[in-house]
């Protein structure tokens, strides 16, 4: 049932951009992309409720290796790039959760430490001048598959897609596992663990290194989706809290809910920046991010697809 | 300045998001009243103290208060919601450009000797250290201030001697906001803003009060001075645009090796 469900939701994904029109589908690559790294920091943020406010440093890494690597003799290929991207990122992320988790910082000081390791890498790279400094970098436009750059926004679309399904998919599976299970255990009760026998340093490990890899093949995609990288951007606070809205108001530590946060924010976003960027007007869709994410807090502090479940599952009985 | 604004953070010890936020609304309140009603910042700091006072205590009765229980993360997320709020209304209300608010009462440096005086920058300095003061003196010498920090040591306590801790709690809110609005105020006619200018005032003041050590006058006070003597050295021996490595460098440190700041207690 399930598994058949999935499968009609892929397929009809799969089929939306035939009858899509060019703006339409240029809001799905984002809803795909930010679906993407909601699932990528779920991981980390949401299954083990350790509140990183620092992923967009790995996006940052992701996509600065990349492009620099793109752009260096060599000439790698971005879609080699990427993996080289993640596995610094992952190596950033591993530093990061190591300081965190053997320090044992909790709550407020774990936030402020991936906080202040974002500062710090936006620092460092606007202050290189090889990595572009405060400009950053540009991408020229070759429209060349192998330079990971298409004429054609459907091939974006696919792979953005593919991204969404492929952390959705490792989400998947942690959860089926023993690691997803003491994920989650850790974030109710760690003490709990620790006296049960769960190693819970290595788990949080994991997840992290699984988690800062993702978010870190996605900083590729960024950079060849935009064409260009600026310090400021991603590596800044914003795109951290771009990055945690969506799974948090979706339902953090559930599976959909960074898909579903998703698709209720990346159009909202859109539509609120189209209609009153028109009028000069900036900062209104942020403004209705912040209602929503206070309301969620307040109200639905699980997310929206529990309880959006909880409602049908409660109509069915 | 950065001391005396400092100061003010470091008292609070409320760690919010929104704190930053809140202080560029209170800027941008001296902005509006000089601009329109030609009132002097240095005259309306009051006022717009009392503004953020309401809009403290309206943020913590109406939503901190519904999840005081709630695990901590769940209030740094509704902070950052209320964050988000009240940057992006700034930006919708006053647009991105920078502002800047002139003072006709305080111009004229200060010459002694062969020293320079910016007298804005004193005058700003002399005013925060004054309410400093009268802060730690509230907080130590009357009732209302004694139960803030009974409060804060241990709810459940106050609440057994019959102390309204709703109350109180929402009263610390809304003298930290108040500071934080004459602060804004106060440094609005030497430092430029625009609406992003409060998430790094956010970010800033939390290196500050950690560095310090959560809840210390004395730590916040060093914590401050730390903090824009390790910028300025920084900005000096090497490039100005890397000064807020240090700053953030030393704040990894003191979080790894003292969470509790160089003289905050030991958290239970």
């Amino acid at each position: 049932m399930k598994v058949a469900a999935a499968g009609v939701a892929v397929a009809v994904l799969l089929a939306l951009p035939a009858v899509l029109n060019a703006y339409a589908l240029t809001v799905f690559v984002l809803i795909f992309f930010y679906a993407y790294l909601g699932q990528a920091w779920n991981i980390v943020g949401g299954y083990t409720g350790q509140l990183s406010v620092g992923h967009a440093a790995f996006v940052g890494v992701g996509g600065y290796t990349a492009a620099m690597l793109a752009a260096s003799d060599w000439a790698i290929t971005p879609w080699a790039g990427m993996f080289v991207g993640g596995a610094l990122a992952a190596v950033l992320g591993g530093i990061i959760g190591y300081l965190g988790f053997r320090f044992g910082l909790r709550g407020f000081y774990f936030v402020l430490l991936t906080v202040a390791f974002a500062e710090v890498c936006r620092i460092v790279v606007s202050n290189v001048d090889a990595l572009g400094g405060a400009l950053g970098l540009y991408i020229t436009f070759t429209g060349n598959p192998r330079q990971f750059q298409f004429q054609d926004q459907r091939a974006y679309y696919y792979v953005a897609l593919a991204l969404m399904l492929l952390a959705t998919g490792v989400a998947a599976l942690l959860e089926r596992r023993r690691f997803g299970i003491y994920l989650t255990a850790i974030r109710e009760d760690e003490a709990a663990c620790e006296a049960l026998g769960v190693p819970t340093f290595r788990y949080k490990m994991l997840a992290m290194l699984v988690s800062s890899f993702l978010t870190g093949l996605g900083g590729t995609f960024y950079a060849f989706y935009l064409f260009s990288l600026q310090p400021n951007t991603v590596f800044g606070i914003p795109l951290s809290v771009e990055i945690i809205i969506r799974p948090i108001i979706g339902g953090a530590g559930t599976l959909l809910g960074p898909i579903l946060g998703s698709l209720i924010l990346t159009p909202l976003g859109e539509v609120s920046r189209a209609y009153f960027g028109q009028s000069g007007l900036h900062g209104a869709h942020l403004v209705v991010y912040g209602v929503l994410l206070i309301a969620v807090v307040l109200f639905l502090p699980q997310g929206a697809y529990p309880a959006l479940r909880q409602l049908f599952t409660r109509k069915r009985a | 300045m950065a001391v005396g604004l400092t100061l003010i953070f470091g008292v609070m010890r409320v760690v919010n998001f929104a704190h930053g936020d809140m202080m560029v609304w209170g800027m941008y309140l001296a902005f509006v009243l000089a601009t329109r009603g030609g009132v002097d910042p240095y005259v309306a700091f009051p006022l717009c103290a009392m503004a953020l006072f309401v809009l403290g205590v309206a943020v913590q009765r109406g939503l901190v208060d519904r999840i005081v229980d709630a695990p901590h993360e769940m209030q740094i997320l509704l902070m950052l919601g209320v964050a988000l709020v009240l940057e992006n209304t700034a930006l919708l209300a006053f647009g991105p450009e920078p502002a800047r608010v002139r003072s006709r009462l305080v111009t004229e440096p200060l010459w002694l000797g062969p020293l320079f005086i910016d007298t804005p920058r004193l005058v700003t300095f002399v005013v925060a250290i004054v309410l400093t003061l009268a802060l730690s003196m509230f907080l130590f010498r009357t009732e209302l201030g004694r139960l803030i920090r009974a409060a804060a040591d241990n709810p459940y306590g106050a609440r057994v001697i019959g102390a309204d801790v709703g109350r109180i709690y929402a009263a610390a809110f809304g003298i930290g906001a108040a500071c934080v609005g004459a602060a804004g105020a106060l440094v609005s006619p030497i430092l430029p803003f625009q609406p992003p200018t409060g998430l790094s005032l956010s970010v800033t003041s939390f290196n500050i009060v950690i560095i310090g050590g959560m809840g210390s006058l004395l730590g916040a006070f060093i914590g401050g001075l730390l903090v824009s003597v390790a910028e300025s050295l920084g900005a000096v021996f090497l490039r100005p645009s890397l000064k807020e490595l240090f700053s953030f460098s030393l704040l990894i440190v003191i979080l790894l090796f003292r969470p509790a700041g160089l003289f905050g207690k030991r958290a239970s």
